[in-house]
């Protein structure tokens, strides 16, 4: 190579980079394509069918300019479902990484067992979630459901898990943190394993109480993976839909206290065949997501180190 | 009394420690053994309430034949494995291929196009599937294994995941088995590969895993009863059987058997690779 003066080796590849770049585009070739067609057009085609109007029988779509956004604008459930989005993700990835980080931190010492509760809670993650919900459904069942039986027990009044308006997101918020704590569990374990022991038992002879190493210690250094555990969790629980879908119908009068924004994406593009106005909902999802992540990414620097 | 208060604590934490631990398990546990008894009762002792009934009084195993028969279970098992595995293979294959050249090769174009897997990451996968429906319709292959696999030919994440794993391998492997006379392609397949086994391992059941548990696309794209994977066939079932607990929960059991099973015997291979997939990026 080096008998090339440099000049001409930057203006005409050699044979053997020639060589390399053949075969790097042949062995990216599939990916990238596949990633074009199925990923990176489609996005702009949502963007584009969310100013067009589904003709009936999904023919003679019309042009109808951002009269989707004026609509969703004065939709009301299109902001129920905001609402309610951000509330189970507030409460699933709030809830759910402060109890697997205590459970991380619990499995991660020399406890006795360790093993046998790891694999326990990390069962939910592996079931699907239409026969979790339906599990669950079956739990919260008002006449004939355990949990109610239970209260009675007690002499509590029956409660209406899934058709009262106000108990109904509880109820999703309670199998949405069950079914994903196992996860965010076993990463955060895998973040306090790279923490040396040495800093623990400095602190020891120190004399720092358990709540200031878990202060001082643990969560500055488990931090990274604390924060992609948030960042992941966050945009799985954005895109809640199975646990809301199995849960409860259209007709249930819970379903505008619960309906999720995919839940309505899907209910607008595939049950009334309305895919300009799903697709104009589920822009509302990427804009809040890509909101989201950008803000995490910016408070990042004031409290994730990396060492 | 300092100390005394503190070895009194040391003996007493793990015992209330456990006590906590336990009591978690239950409840990550009993919902799957309330699906059981459940799924072994008749309806009146599903739901009798007066005496409650915890137990089956005689275990009904009948309801799973019930439930295989009304439903065929056998396709639907047929469909969720076909969609599994083809999923796995494309996204192991592919993913790998692409993970090599963007972790180990020069070429023009790398850093945009790797750009692009970046940017799919970020987007909600609901963005795609309006297009991918219309595709699929348009080639007139819905209700096909191929609809369900579609989505899945190839990985973003899979790239990015085994990109990660390529970058930490050693060079001067790669320039010894250049030296002894192997081309781009036999380097990759004969010395770069087999060192990343780990990171094959952790994709595929990754991949594995959600597909199992995707519910939106196959409901999307394959209506019929036929042509539904577990997951998509459960959202039907459940509206079938409305009353018929017993039966309902048979069919739950059935749908989340294979991948319990799967998990029962390769826990740690799970556990850790969900792990390092999380870990590595």
């Amino acid at each position: 190579m080096s008998q090339f003066p440099a000049a001409e080796r930057k203006a005409r590849p050699t044979q053997r980079q020639w060589n390399e770049w053949r075969w790097a585009w042949g062995l990216i070739a599939p990916t990238m394509i596949g990633l074009i067609v199925l990923n990176i057009i489609p996005i702009f085609q949502t963007v584009y069918m969310s100013f067009f109007k589904s003709g009936a029988f999904g023919k003679g779509n019309l042009y109808v300019g951002l009269e989707n956004y004026r609509t969703l604008l004065a939709d009301t459930q299109v902001w129920s479902a905001t609402r309610n989005t951000l509330v189970y993700t507030l409460c699933v990835v709030g809830i759910g990484t402060v109890l697997a980080l205590l459970l991380a931190v619990a499995l991660n010492g020399r406890l006795r067992g360790k093993g046998v509760y790891r694999t326990l809670y990390f069962i939910p993650m592996v079931a699907t979630p239409a026969a979790v919900t339906l599990i669950w459904k079956w739990l919260y069942n008002y006449r004939f459901g355990l949990f109610n039986h239970l209260l009675s027990v007690f002499g509590i009044a029956p409660v209406n898990w899934i058709d009262d308006p106000n108990v109904a997101m509880i109820s999703i918020v309670i199998v949405g943190i069950w079914s994903t704590l196992g996860y965010s569990m076993v990463l955060l374990i895998a973040g306090l394993q790279e923490i040396p022991r040495d800093y623990y038992e400095a602190a020891q002879i120190d004399g720092a109480s358990a709540q200031k190493q878990f202060f001082h210690i643990t969560v500055p250094l488990v931090s990274p993976t604390l924060f992609f555990v948030l960042v992941t969790s966050v945009i799985t629980a954005m895109q809640v839909f199975d646990i809301v879908y199995m849960m409860l119908g259209v007709t249930s009068p819970s379903y505008d206290a619960t309906v999720s924004l995919v839940y309505l994406f899907y209910n607008n593009s595939f049950k009334y065949s309305n895919k300009g106005y799903g697709s104009a909902v589920i822009m509302v999802l990427l804009v809040i997501i890509l909101l989201i992540t950008a803000l995490q990414n910016r408070m990042q620097k004031k409290w994730v180190h990396y060492q | 009394m300092e100390k005394l208060s503190f070895s009194f604590r040391k003996r007493r934490a793990p015992i209330l420690l456990h006590a906590v631990l336990i009591l978690i398990s239950v409840i990550m546990v009993f919902p799957f053994v309330w699906m059981v008894l459940t799924s072994l009762k008749t309806v009146t002792e599903s739901t009798r309430m007066a005496p409650f009934s915890f137990l089956p009084e005689s275990f009904q195993w009948v309801n799973y034949a019930t439930v295989w028969k009304q439903n065929d279970f056998f396709q639907m098992y047929l469909n969720t494995f076909g969609m599994v595995a083809l999923r796995v293979l494309c996204a192991v294959v592919f993913s790998a291929m692409a993970a090599y050249a963007f972790a180990r090769l020069t070429f023009p174009g790398k850093r945009f196009l790797f750009g692009l897997v970046l940017f799919q990451m970020m987007v909600p996968t609901q963005v795609f599937v309006i297009p991918q429906y219309l595709m699929v319709d348009a080639m007139g292959m819905r209700n096909t294994l191929f609809a369900l696999v579609f989505p899945g030919l190839v990985s973003a994440f899979g790239t990015f995941l085994l990109r990660q794993f390529f970058m930490g391998l050693p060079k001067e492997l790669e320039e010894s088995a250049r030296l002894d006379g192997c081309n781009i392609g036999q380097t990759f397949v004969w010395v770069m590969l087999p060192l990343t086994h780990s990171g094959l391992a952790a994709l595929a059941i990754f991949t594995a895993l959600f597909a199992f548990k995707d519910l939106m696309w196959p409901l999307v794209v394959n209506t019929d009863i036929g042509a539904a994977t577990l997951s998509s066939a459960l959202s039907k079932i459940g509206s079938s059987y409305s009353v018929d607990y017993p039966n309902l929960m048979a069919a739950s059991v059935l749908a989340v058997v294979p991948m319990l099973l799967l998990y029962s015997v390769f826990q740690r291979q799970f556990i850790e690779g969900i792990a390092t997939s999380g870990g590595k990026l």
